[in-house]
């Protein structure tokens, strides 16, 4: 009893201060100076028609650094935690009711198209909403509906392995080339920035991002596995 | 309009996360709170960036790139909020699986049972 009471009283205060600032809000009607200079810039200095995805690639690149050795982090973590102590159980060989023809079929249809889709959005994160993160984590829900399919379907690690060490080496690799070819560690302006709205513009912009939708996809299909063998028989 | 809408809507969103937080004594409870809660911070950021009369940072046939600065809404937000959203998912994937060793070692999901570090 008086633990709830208590709860409610630090809600009534949180709501009280959360309150306070919705009636002190009053919104802007310029651009602050910060995005006031990425809007102006960004097209002339970066070359992407998106302007989220050039703060995210380019002007605040280390930080999506951090942010993809986060996840990076997490699934090696995630990993470790679930195989301690759990003897590798191969003779895993439930007798599962079949998953229907629909499901079957459905899921061989969608799995291709799914992860043409997750594609399409990192390879056009500079011109279109969209981008590394948002693409990884596209490709991974082909991985979950193959786990819905068949929940005993085991991605191969190796592969997971090689695409993520590849493209993470590959992130690092080209943020080194900025230093080298261009402004600092990240800059995206090592090849030119071409045509603004093209495919093949805004430097370094859409390989950095496919490298970092290939490695959250990776990620985060590591991840599933992982929580998918933890099922038991 | 729209932003106070949606900034209402992510602070009664974080009150209703916390609130599942500290009165549940399922785990798994417990961490689908904490996702509201994420939700509402991100909800409030993302109002918070928002601007009346104005359309995404993205530059095309709507948006000229001599009139970005009048045209589009503050970027910064949106890009801060994809970065939560996506250390967000890692939390609660490591949440997930810690939540998983418990049951596996207590073989329980209520974490009243679990009266190790309580003093």
């Amino acid at each position: 009893m008086i633990r709830r009471f208590s709860v409610l009283i630090l809600l009534l205060a949180l709501g009280i201060i959360f309150a306070n600032l919705f009636i002190g809000y009053t919104p802007d009607t310029e651009l602050n100076q910060t995005a006031r200079y990425y809007a102006e810039h960004t097209a002339s200095d970066i070359g992407a028609t998106n302007i989220v995805t050039a703060i995210i690639v380019t002007y605040r690149g280390l930080d999506t650094l951090g942010e993809v050795t986060v996840l990076f982090l997490t699934a090696a973590i995630i990993g470790l935690v679930l195989s301690q102590g759990n003897k590798p159980s191969s003779s895993l060989q439930r007798q599962l009711p079949a998953s229907g023809e629909l499901l079957t079929t459905g899921s061989r249809l969608l799995v291709p198209l799914i992860l043409l889709l997750g594609a399409y959005v990192f390879v056009n994160g500079h011109l279109t909403p969209g981008g590394g993160f948002q693409g990884g984590a596209i490709i991974a829900s082909a991985a979950l509906l193959l786990l819905l399919t068949d929940p005993l379907y085991r991605f191969s690690r190796r592969l997971i392995t090689i695409i993520e060490s590849i493209s993470g080496l590959f992130f690092i690799g080209l943020g080194i080339l900025g230093i080298l070819l261009a402004g600092g560690f990240l800059d995206s302006r090592v090849l030119p920035t071409g045509e603004l709205g093209s495919l093949f513009s805004a430097g370094l912009i859409p390989i950095i991002y496919s490298f970092v939708g290939l490695k959250v996809g990776a990620e985060f299909t590591s991840m599933l596995g992982n929580l998918a063998e933890t099922e038991k028989s | 309009m729209m932003a106070s809408i949606a900034m209402t809507t992510g602070f009664i969103l974080i009150l209703m996360g916390l609130y599942g937080a500290l009165t549940n004594r399922n785990i798994l409870r417990i961490i689908v709170s904490f996702t509201v809660a994420n939700t509402g911070v991100n909800l409030v950021l993302v109002s918070v960036g928002y601007m009346h009369g104005r359309t995404a940072p993205i530059l095309d046939g709507a948006v000229p790139v001599a009139e970005a600065a009048k045209r589009i809404i503050d970027p910064l937000p949106q890009a801060l909020v994809l970065t939560a959203i996506v250390i967000g998912v890692g939390v609660t994937a490591l949440m997930l699986t810690y939540a998983f060793k418990l049951y596996e070692s207590k073989g329980t999901l209520d974490i009243s049972k679990c009266r190790e570090l309580k003093w």
